[in-house]
């Protein structure tokens, strides 16, 4: 399998997903620019977190005109998995991809720590190798991270189980203290209808090497790499 | 042709920097102050205009100056 990181002018964690796939797991990785058109032969397409275009008028707005998001579309609509981390799911609410929109944390803090995360739902390419309630050590580092949409998107991501991720406490209770960024309904996680693109605002790739404090973000990448069938070397 | 952009958030939004800006209008003499909303103001000037040009600048408003998920937008065309 091979793994594609978008790299727009801003991104500035596309070196940290490399690492994680092509480091923690073995994964052939490539960087590919935003101004290139093509994503054939790619099986995994991330979309990395960073500050693409500076943030001008909205996060991930002018991202989302980027050459290649065409290409990104046509992968996310002929199945393949696309995952956006932090700025890259910005990106995708941006791109129409997944629902609802990211805003200004409620604090207006920009914030960088450790977060625990619930896990929600497993019958998806990216946490296949979890179990629903499993909770998750992972960083998040935003400002605008605060998950929104209306009442009747909200009540269908529900019911469809497409709220992957929420935050919680460290023994796994949504509560409003754990609540890092006021997004509604706790959510840190959703992927689409479809299940085959996932957003999230943590970061797992920084989770991944145990020099950092926590490798609670691996299961992530291992069960898109059992989805995809690839055998892990590292 | 020349063009004015207002975009604000939607009501139903919490806009964090109003609030914050709210109270510090509070603070600063006004204590009854009851909302304050923080949107976006855009001066656009392009050579194009006509009919077809102000559709395309609606089109413009809606897919990339504003988000329609969160974002309403008013688009006011000068001489």
């Amino acid at each position: 399998m091979k793994a594609a990181v978008i790299r727009f002018p801003g991104s500035n964690c596309d070196q940290d997903c490399y690492h994680a796939l092509q480091e923690s797991f073995g994964v052939p990785t490539d960087y590919v620019w935003h101004k290139e058109s093509s994503l054939s032969g790619y099986d995994l397409v991330v979309l990395p977190g960073g500050f693409s275009y500076g943030d001008y008028l909205r996060c991930g707005a002018i991202a989302r005109f980027s050459p290649i998001m065409k290409a990104v579309v046509d992968h996310a609509n002929a199945g393949g998995l696309l995952i956006g981390i932090c700025n890259g799911f910005q990106v995708l609410t941006e791109a129409r991809l997944l629902p609802g929109a990211l805003v200004r944390n409620r604090s207006l803090h920009f914030i960088c720590e450790h977060r625990f995360l619930r896990v929600e739902a497993t019958d998806n390419p990216f946490l296949s190798t979890t179990q629903v309630g499993q909770v998750l050590n992972v960083p998040i580092a935003h400002g605008e991270g605060n998950y929104t949409a209306d009442a009747a998107t909200l009540a269908e991501l529900e019911a469809n189980r497409q709220v992957l991720l929420r935050y919680c406490d460290a023994q796994g209770n949504i509560t409003e203290a754990a609540n890092p960024n006021g997004s509604a309904s706790n959510i840190a996680g959703i992927c689409n209808a479809a299940r085959n693109v996932f957003g999230l605002m943590p970061h797992p790739e920084r989770a991944c090497d145990p020099r950092l404090g926590s490798t609670d973000g691996k299961v992530i990448f291992q069960s898109i790499l059992n989805t995809l069938g690839f055998r892990a070397v590292a | 042709m020349k063009a004015r952009v207002k975009v604000m958030p939607k009501k139903s939004v919490l806009d964090p920097q109003g609030v914050a800006v709210r109270d510090a209008v509070a603070q600063h003499g006004l204590p009854q102050v009851s909302s304050v909303r923080i949107g976006k103001f855009m001066e656009i000037e392009v050579g194009e205009s006509g009919p077809e040009a102000e559709a395309k600048l609606h089109e413009i408003c809606r897919d990339l100056l504003s988000n329609p998920v969160i974002e309403d937008y008013e688009l006011e065309i000068l001489a």
